[in-house]
Formats: structure tokens, sequence, C-alpha cells
């Protein structure tokens, strides 16, 4: 068994496994296909000050290799998730990271201060990236000194691992890492969805409701790892890599590039146990190397 | 109820007519329990252009064969390959998930249980738990034409089968709630599952006529267990996501303005 353990800022994980935020619930909905133990880290569903209703339905459309969701953050609001979700969730033996989102500056911070209250979350990850949401959300994150004005704020009042997720819409995403690592992140995450559409030609309409909407699955993979590698040359601090990792070869592919972590999205919908077949998939690849440790591959890349 | 991920083996897949195929499938160790109107989440191999997994209603069960049934319409590539899976090969499915229709154990209860084209699939299932409740359902099936009325036999020999088709070759001419029985007789429950302009006006008229009304609803999903909140369906509790919190919902939690 090779060494499979991975650091990010203060946070220890098992594996350099994590779940992408909105495509694994609050874990709970996974327990009957996977030891939830066995992953390096669940982010729940990205969380909110207030109660969001989300976007009306129609929220998804299948794309070639891919899906499309305008989902828009629906969810109870960071009171309802103290009272009623943290106490479900906070006895489940790996990291429960919270995805944290808002709509101005003092609703990512308040959000920030009451998650950085519960013990049993060892980390948040800033969402400055949702492509779905009207006012905040990616519009703190395709600018440099905005992403980096939030991330400094949550930073004064957030004292445990501050991971930041980044949108890929953006002209350069390495000045938007440099600008939120300069700000405090302990780690960076990428990418986002991609900003996409889709039309529905027999009715003339747009398929979503919000018209346009996220991308994500296999099909967003190389654009996913072309930022990743380039953001990992940009920064110091660990890249977590994420978009369209669908298995463990995908998952090797983002280690190589430079990422320290991985996030596994939209591969859970089509089967419920990919997680842990993937850590299981990174060790098989490290001992057929002679690899002793995660650690020996994370940016390998031979150029 | 726990969910399981299993590679089902096919054994029978069975033309129904040109666009519907009927698909058994069975499994080595004993199937999981299943409540009609639950439904499976089926992985499609082979097909460039179908990335996620097909929802799709659990049609019977037979315990005997330890068989599952899922009845597939093929209208996209999805399903035309779903549709092609050979006996003996395999096909991985998540199952059971969602909640299934309520069953008052009551055997003077009078059910009418109301399909339209596809949507017919759970109501045999449903059909079969209620004869086993020592209750003797009402079918009302509706379809386009009588190509698109499907396991008519099977569902003779759980109850009585009144039906309608827009074309008139079979049964009455004209849509479900137009069909003379609903005049005729008197029902407790209503347990509907078809395309949304049908089961609206199964529920307008349920509604009108004080009768408890479930309905089975189908909006396009990606996760199939309540984790990606695509499937929401505007309730008065809220978005709810069809995948978990239904499919099967009383009418009473809809918004519908019926």
């Amino acid at each position: 068994m090779a060494d499979l353990r991975v650091k990010i800022g203060a946070l220890s994980m098992l594996n350099p496994v994590m779940t992408a935020s909105g495509t694994f619930g609050y874990g709970k909905e996974f327990e009957d296909f996977v030891d939830l133990e066995q992953i390096g880290a669940i982010i729940v569903k990205g969380t909110t000050l207030e109660h969001r209703e989300g976007n009306p339905y129609p929220r998804m459309a299948e794309t070639p290799s891919g899906m499309l969701n305008a989902v828009g953050l629906q969810n109870k609001g960071v009171d309802y998730f103290v009272k009623h979700i943290y106490p479900e969730i906070k006895d489940i033996k790996t990291n429960m990271i919270v995805n944290v989102s808002g709509h101005d500056l003092e609703s990512y911070i308040q959000c920030a201060e009451r998650i950085n209250e519960l013990d049993g979350i060892p980390a948040i990850e800033l969402n400055i990236s949702c492509p779905n949401v009207k006012q905040g959300g990616m519009t703190f994150g395709v600018h440099p000194d905005c992403a980096a004005e939030v991330v400094r704020a949550v930073r004064k009042v957030y004292k445990k691992t501050l991971i930041v997720k980044l949108t890929p819409n953006v002209t350069d995403i390495t000045e938007i890492a440099k600008a939120v690592e300069e700000a405090g992140a302990d780690g960076i995450s990428l990418i986002n969805t991609l900003l996409g559409m889709a039309i529905d030609a027999e009715k003339r309409r747009p398929v979503l409701s919000t018209v346009t909407g996220g991308m994500s699955g296999a099909a967003v993979k190389p654009v996913a790892l072309r930022m990743v590698w380039q953001v990992a040359r940009a920064v110091k601090v660990p890249v977590i890599g994420l978009g369209g990792i669908m298995n463990w070869k995908d998952a090797v592919e983002f280690l190589l590039a430079g990422a320290s972590a991985i996030e596994i999205g939209t591969a859970n919908f089509i089967d419920p146990a990919i997680t842990v077949k993937v850590a299981a998939g990174i060790n098989d690849y490290l001992e057929r190397h002679h690899y002793k440790s995660v650690q020996d591959i994370v940016g390998a890349l031979e150029l | 109820m726990k969910k399981f991920i299993l590679d089902l083996r096919v054994t029978e897949n069975i033309r129904l007519h040109d666009r519907y195929v009927l698909l058994k499938m069975t499994h080595e160790n004993t199937l999981p329990d299943m409540i009609p109107g639950q439904f499976a989440q089926i992985r499609v191999d082979g097909s460039p252009t179908t990335y996620l997994r097909r929802p799709i209603s659990i049609n019977y069960v037979d315990k005997e064969k330890n068989e599952v049934w899922f009845l597939v319409q093929i209208v996209g590539d999805g399903s035309r390959k779903l549709s092609e899976a050979q006996v003996g090969s395999f096909v991985n499915v998540v199952l059971p998930l969602g909640n299934g229709f309520t069953v008052v154990n009551d055997a003077d209860s009078r059910y009418l249980l109301v399909g339209g084209g596809v949507g017919t699939a759970p109501m045999l299932f449903l059909g079969k738990w209620l004869k086993d409740c020592g209750i003797k359902p009402d079918f009302l099936l509706g379809a386009r034409t009588i190509n698109d009325l499907l396991q008519l036999d099977s569902f003779k020999a759980l109850g009585e089968v009144y039906a309608t088709t827009e074309d008139g070759s079979y049964g009455e001419k004209g849509f479900v709630t137009q069909h003379s029985i609903l005049k005729q007789k008197n029902y407790d429950h209503i347990c509907t599952c078809g395309p949304k302009p049908m089961m609206v006006s199964v529920a307008k008229y349920a509604k009108e006529s004080s009768i408890d009304c479930e309905v089975s609803l189908e909006n396009t999903m990606a996760c199939g267990i309540g984790a990606c909140l695509c499937c929401v369906e505007n309730t008065k509790e809220g978005n709810l996501c069809v995948c978990k919190e239904g499919p099967v919902f009383n009418i009473n939690r809809l918004l519908w303005q019926i």
C-alpha cells in the first residue's frame, strides 16, 4: 500500500480523493454505496447565509459526455445547516468540508463565521465561482481584485483551512490564483463549471430555465487539466484539481499536472461508488510505478 | 430502503411494438425489496451520446423468478441502445430509488390506476401489489393508438381494464379523463403516471371528485439519489427532488393549477 496521505494547509486527508460540492449532497445520500470514511474529504452542498430556493426547473441538460446544470445554490441557509445537518454529519470520520457561497462580501463573512464555530468542520471551500446565481458567485471570481477582497475578508474571520474555488470563465486564471494566494488562501481548487448553453430546436427555446448553465463532466477535462497545470506552476499553495474526472487515470493525470488532491463531481452521478474506486486506482498506479507516496507524482509531469 | 448498484443479467428482451421493449433481468442473489412507483437508474453502455444514467420505473417484480422488469420506450440513442440488450448480457442498475405509491391496506378500497403511454409501466407492479393485498384495482389506460397500449393481457389478469386511444383504434376514442367509466364508478384512490398534461387532468378530476390522488413525476434527472438537486418540483414545501422525495407525490403537496 502506497502512502496516499495529503495535507492542504492544516487539513490532513487519508487520500487525495475529495467530492465536489453539489455532486455529493451531504454525504449521507451515498452511504449505501461507499464507506464515506474511505474518502479523503467530503465537500458538502454549497451553503449560503440565507435560505435559497435555487432556480426554477428545468435545471439540467445532458450534453455530449457531460451535462449543464443551473441549480443556483439551492440550500436552506447556514442556520439550518448548523442546527439540523451538522449534527447528522459531524461524526462521519472523514473531513467534512463546507462549500461557502455568498452574494456580497458581508454574506460570505457571516456564513464563514458561523462555520468557523463548528469543531467538526476542519475547512471551508470558498465558492467565488458559481455561474448560476445572478449576484455574486462568479462575479467575485472573475476579477483578481474582487477575488482577493473576498478571500482577505473571510481569512480574517475564518481560522481553519481555507480553500478557494475558482471559475474557469476568465481570461487568465493564474492571475486570479495568485491574487487569492496573496490574500491568504491555504489551497486553491479548480475548475468550477464552464458557462454553457443548450437549445431545444423543436421548441426554439433554451433547455434551462436560466438560459445558460454550468457545464461539467468528462467533456471539460482537457480544459480543467490545462488550467490546473497553469495554476500549479503559478502558485505555491496546494492545488486541488477537478473537472471531468471519471476514473483513477483521470485523477492521476491531474496529480501529474500539479494537483495535490482531486475532487470527483459529475462522475458520482454515473457511478455512486466511484470515489473509493479512484482512491484504490491511484494506489495501484503508485505501486505499479514503485512510488512510495502520492506526493511523489504531484507535478511530476515530464515536459 | 437500502439502495444497491447491481449488474443484472438480462433474461428476456421482448419487443412489444416498434418503439417498446420489455427487459426482464435477474441477479444471482435475491433482488432487493422494491415498491411500486420506485425506479432504477440504468447505465447505458456503448452509446456515446448517453452520458447519464436513465431513470426507468420498475414495471414488475416477479418474486418467484427473482426478476425485475423494465419497460423501455425507444426515444433517443440511449433508449435504443438499452433496447438492444442481449439475453445473457449484464446491465448496471442502481435501485430501488425514490418513494412508491401509498397502498391503503383495506380490501374495500376502490383503486383506479391511470396510465398513459409508457407511464402505464409502474401500474402493472402496483396492480399486482394491490391484488396481493386483496384489492382488485381497475385500470384506465390511455395511448395514442392500439400499438402504444402495452401489456394488456398482464393488466387484464389483475383487474378490470378500461382504455382510451386518441385515434379510437382500441377502447373509447379520446383521452383517459373523457372515459365513461369515470361517470359510472366511484373510487377512493387514483394513482397515475404518464405525460404531464394527462396527469394534470387526472389530478383535476380527482380533486373535483374529492378522490385521494397520487401522481408519479418524471422530471429530468441527473443523479437519481437527491444529491444534484436538478429534478426539483416546486411544491408547497418548496423545491423538492423528484428522485428522492418522489417520484410519487400526493396532489395535495403540489402547486399544480387544478
